[in-house]
């Protein structure tokens, strides 16, 4: 990596711009990053650079009450295509305040020290902007006012609104409030408490610099299941205390009076996190009248992203980055399937893909934009499955041949994939076989046989790739395919019935345990779906003749019933994003599994009932 | 085996494979060439914002002109999902609507006019620039043409040909959309039609053709055989000699192809004139062996 006073010097000529070298100045920073300072209106701001300044500049803004070193994981993962840039905003971190505070924090003052720090750093080229909390309410003011025009290349926006777009969003629905509006205003309204809390004079400085600045770490980390590492700073006493003027200088004068012409001039990439404490997913439900080009990309976590899901974070703005600087217009950020904004780029292994539920739902996540992995015994199978993902959506997609009974080259699998392609985020353990019989006319190799594959398997895939998720501790979702059976007793079917209510409970189990960690656990229960599964179901206790005359007669009854295994992919897609515990799919999978609770003796006398096959 | 009795088919002596085709053949081959140079010239016009009824109309207008005056069935246009029939519920959703071809869609044509007496049955399938779905889909069509001739000729049940084509569909990847068809065809017998002054359509549906149809299905339903290719019971026969409009249609995820084309079946004992594609020279055919040349 260059040095930083080499770096800094080409780079430096920009109007106000100072060269130093910080490092060492008092132990904070990010490894490996060359620091100068810049200055602008009587301010110098501490400014951090990683990667090539040759490549497009990525310049990241932090939000309240945090200082740069809250994108530090990102800065890395961006580092090796980029030139990272981020900057303590005035008053925070490294960066001196102004006097006096009151007055010095206002949005005009913010973009004079952006429009500094991206000539500093990224003379002749339009910087890419990336913005979290407040560091993205800034970001949406430079991203919309004319005097940053052509120095902006895109911008990525997390949990924060534009303050102008906010101010209309309110008087929208203060103007007519149906109930839904009026919910909404609500909601957001107790979302916000911090703001009044923060409007109060003296009382949130006193509070930072004693008890709140000091449990602050804690309070993070139980509540945002924030990972350790070097975040927060030790300046975030005084971080907080100055930063409370963003909020006095700027939240009422612009929700009073907001822009008409707060239009965005460049494409704009939301991330927006579905369990945000502070801002409400709706805030951006009208976002498309004011960013034309709009990418928009939900994340299932609290509002810290760029501590707790760097890596997701790494992903999209790479790729939303590359995707402007290459300026392909054939080329679509986002696949048009459902869910993609959920979905894109992440990596979803599905194993028993080479056909029926399998197939159709790594379909199903490839036209929602995800990687796929499709995993099966049958390697033509499973080759066309991925093939096919990447016709309809899937950015890359790859054919793994391993049984999933065989630990050995499961692990085998979960290490290469893990150094290839990265930890799973989605895994779908669906590889399973049929066996029909009698209890007394299976035998016991017919009993391993079905719980090696059905059992084992699912066994195998949870605690292996579901090992290298935890460890990650960047969420992710497991999902098993259990069956209807699984809570539907069954003369005819012993030992199928068995494994599933095996996997139905150890992913009820897994769900408990993971949950702290982010990652979901679903058990899918389909009913009677039409695929492949009847045509090699196994019929113990009869001639080979016979087993295969109710092979046809049982893939009859499933075309006859005809539901499509596509139905059930998007209910395992649904299951992901909602984070359902059980999902019964088909009509009797419901029945059946009301009766499971309900009426339990029903379903067992059910139970002694012998279809005709 | 039951031959070719009907007055209206052509006769047995003219059913014989060879690049010498009887009469008969040629005006069979001569009409379904015609289609496909409708479907072919219809496509060249097709752009953005093009209805399917403008498209259907567009098929009709240009047969018309060249002298058909008689349909098998009335020309359809499907675009878009509409290739892949999703949502199809009843028969009229077969018929064209105001859906707008936008770029990047795919679409089918489907005509079967009658001209000299003569009937054909066609489908064409292509895509308003770049479709990589739809090229694939085209693509993989190919073995579906393969296997049914070769299992014709090793004379099959119709119903277990109609399950292997099945069975290779799925293991492509893909759904049969030809189970939308009505009884779920996946082919119909065709004949020659008498000519008369008046030819009304019915559903869309020439009424001579259906008369020729129902004759057969008749006639057939004596003999235990079925003039319809379908996946139940009563195709469970091996292939009649005459000739059969075969239109595999597979469906991904909201894109359709299919290619409908006349197979020729005789009563010969040697395999190849057993049964033979009657044209070898359409435009999916082509098409193939350009891609297998480049």
């Amino acid at each position: 990596m260059p040095s930083g006073a080499g770096a800094g010097a080409g780079a430096g000529a920009g109007a106000g711009a100072g060269a130093g070298n910080g490092a060492g100045l008092d132990g904070v920073g990010l490894d490996g990053a060359r620091e100068r300072w810049v200055r602008t209106g009587g301010i110098e701001l501490c400014v951090a650079e990683l990667g090539d300044p040759a490549r497009p500049t990525v310049l990241l803004v932090h939000g309240y009450p945090d200082s740069k070193e809250v994108w530090s994981e990102v800065a890395r993962g961006l580092a090796d295509r980029f030139h990272v840039v981020l900057y303590d905003v005035r008053g925070c971190g490294r960066s001196t305040a102004p006097k006096p505070l009151r007055g010095g924090f206002t949005l005009e003052k913010l973009t004079d020290d952006f429009l500094a720090v991206a000539d500093a750093v990224s003379p002749d080229r339009p910087v890419h902007l990336v913005g979290h909390d407040w560091g993205s309410v800034q970001a949406w003011e430079f991203a919309t006012v004319q005097r940053t025009e052509g120095r902006i290349a895109s911008f990525t926006s997390m949990s924060g609104p534009s303050l102008d777009h906010f101010g209309h969003w309110i008087k929208k629905r203060m103007a007519r409030p149906t109930p839904r509006r009026a919910a909404q205003l609500l909601n957001q309204s107790a979302k916000s408490w911090y703001v009044y809390m923060l409007h109060t004079p003296v009382l949130p400085e006193l509070a930072w610099k004693g008890p709140l600045g000091k449990r602050w770490p804690q309070i993070l980390q139980r509540m945002e299941k924030m990972p350790e590492g070097d975040y927060p700073t030790a300046s975030l006493p005084t971080d907080a205390a100055h930063g409370a003027w963003l909020y006095r200088d700027n939240v009422l004068p612009r929700l009073r009076r907001p822009r008409a012409d707060a239009y965005a001039h460049c494409p704009v990439q939301l991330i927006t996190p579905t369990g945000d404490a502070f801002l409400s997913q709706r805030l951006y439900d009208d976002l498309e009248q004011w960013a034309p080009q709009l990418v928009r990309r939900t994340l299932p976590a609290k509002h810290w992203v760029p501590r707790t899901r760097p890596d997701q974070l790494v992903a999209w703005i790479g790729e939303f980055v590359t995707a402007k600087e290459e300026g392909d217009p054939a080329k679509q950020v986002v696949a048009s399937g459902p869910h993609a904004d959920r979905f894109g780029g992440q990596l979803v292994l599905v194993t028993g893909a080479a056909g029926g539920i399998g197939r159709a739902t790594a379909f199903a996540f490839a036209e929602a934009g995800a990687r796929v992995i499709a995993v099966d015994r049958d390697a033509e199978g499973a080759a066309r499955t991925a093939e096919m993902s990447r016709l309809i959506g899937a950015p890359q997609a790859w054919a793994e041949v391993v049984d999933v009974s065989d630990e050995a080259a499961m692990e085998k699998l979960a290490d290469r994939i893990d150094a290839e392609y990265g930890t799973v985020d989605v895994l779908v353990n669906n590889a399973g076989i049929g066996l029909s019989g009698a209890f007394l006319q299976t035998s016991a190799e017919d009993w391993k046989k079905v719980l090696d594959v059905n059992l084992w398997g699912v066994i195998h895939g949870c605690r292996i790739f579901g090992t290298r998720m935890a460890r990650r501790g960047q969420g992710g979702h497991i999902v098993n395919i259990a069956s209807a059976a699984a809570f539907q007793p069954s003369r005819v079917l012993p030992a199928y019935s068995t494994s599933k209510a095996a996997v139905l409970m150890l992913s009820e189990c897994l769900r408990a345990e993971l949950a702290g960690q982010g990652i979901g656990v679903s058990a899918i229960c389909p009913g009677l779906v039409n695929t492949g599964i009847t045509t090699t179901a196994r019929f113990t206790g009869v001639s080979a003749e016979e087993e295969k005359r109710r092979q046809a007669k049982a893939a009859r009854m499933y075309r006859l019933r005809n539901y499509p295994p596509e139905k059930v992919a998007d209910a395992i897609l649904r299951a992901v994003v909602r984070n359902q515990a059980v999902v019964p799919v088909t009509p009797e999978a419901r029945g059946a599994h009301l009766m499971s609770r309900f009426t339990p003796r029903a379903l067992r006398a059910l139970a002694r009932f012998e279809p005709r096959l | 085996m039951a031959s070719v009795t009907s007055a209206t088919s052509p006769r047995a002596g003219e059913l014989t494979a060879g690049p010498e085709l009887t009469a008969g053949l040629r005006g069979f081959r001569e009409v379904q060439r015609l289609a496909y140079a409708c479907a072919e010239a219809v496509a060249a016009q097709l752009k953005p914002g093009v209805t399917e009824r403008t498209a259907a109309r567009m098929q009709r207008e240009w047969l018309r002109e060249r002298g058909v005056r008689d349909w098998f069935h009335l020309p359809f246009a499907w675009f878009g999902d509409r290739t892949a029939f999703v949502n199809f519920r009843v028969p009229l959703q077969f018929f064209p609507t105001h859906r707008e071809l936008e770029p990047g869609m795919a679409f089918i044509l489907d005509m079967a006019p009658v001209y000299q007496g003569f009937t054909a049955d066609i489908g064409y399938s292509g895509c308003l620039g770049l479709n990589p779905v739809h090229d694939r889909l085209l693509a993989d069509l190919e073995a579906h043409r393969e296997l049914i001739l070769r299992e014709v000729r090793e004379r099959r049940p119709l119903r277990e040909i109609y399950e292997d084509v099945d069975r290779l569909m799925a293991r492509q990847g893909y759904a049969n959309r030809h189970r939308a068809y009505p009884f779920g065809v996946i082919a119909h017998k065709i004949d020659r039609v008498r000519q008369r002054r008046w030819s009304p359509t019915l559903f869309g549906f020439g009424t001579q053709a259906l008369k020729g149809l129902a004759s057969d299905a008749l006639h057939g339903h004596r003999d235990g055989w079925s003039p319809l290719w379908s996946p139940y019971t009563f195709s469970d026969h091996p292939p009649q000699p005459g000739l059969w409009a075969v239109e595999p249609h597979l469906g991904f995820r909201g894109t359709g192809a299919k290619f409908e084309e006349i197979l020729v079946v005789t009563d010969s004992k040697d395999p190849q004139e057993s049964a033979f594609w009657l044209d070898d020279d359409l435009p999916h055919v082509r098409r193939w062996q350009e891609e297998k040349a480049a």
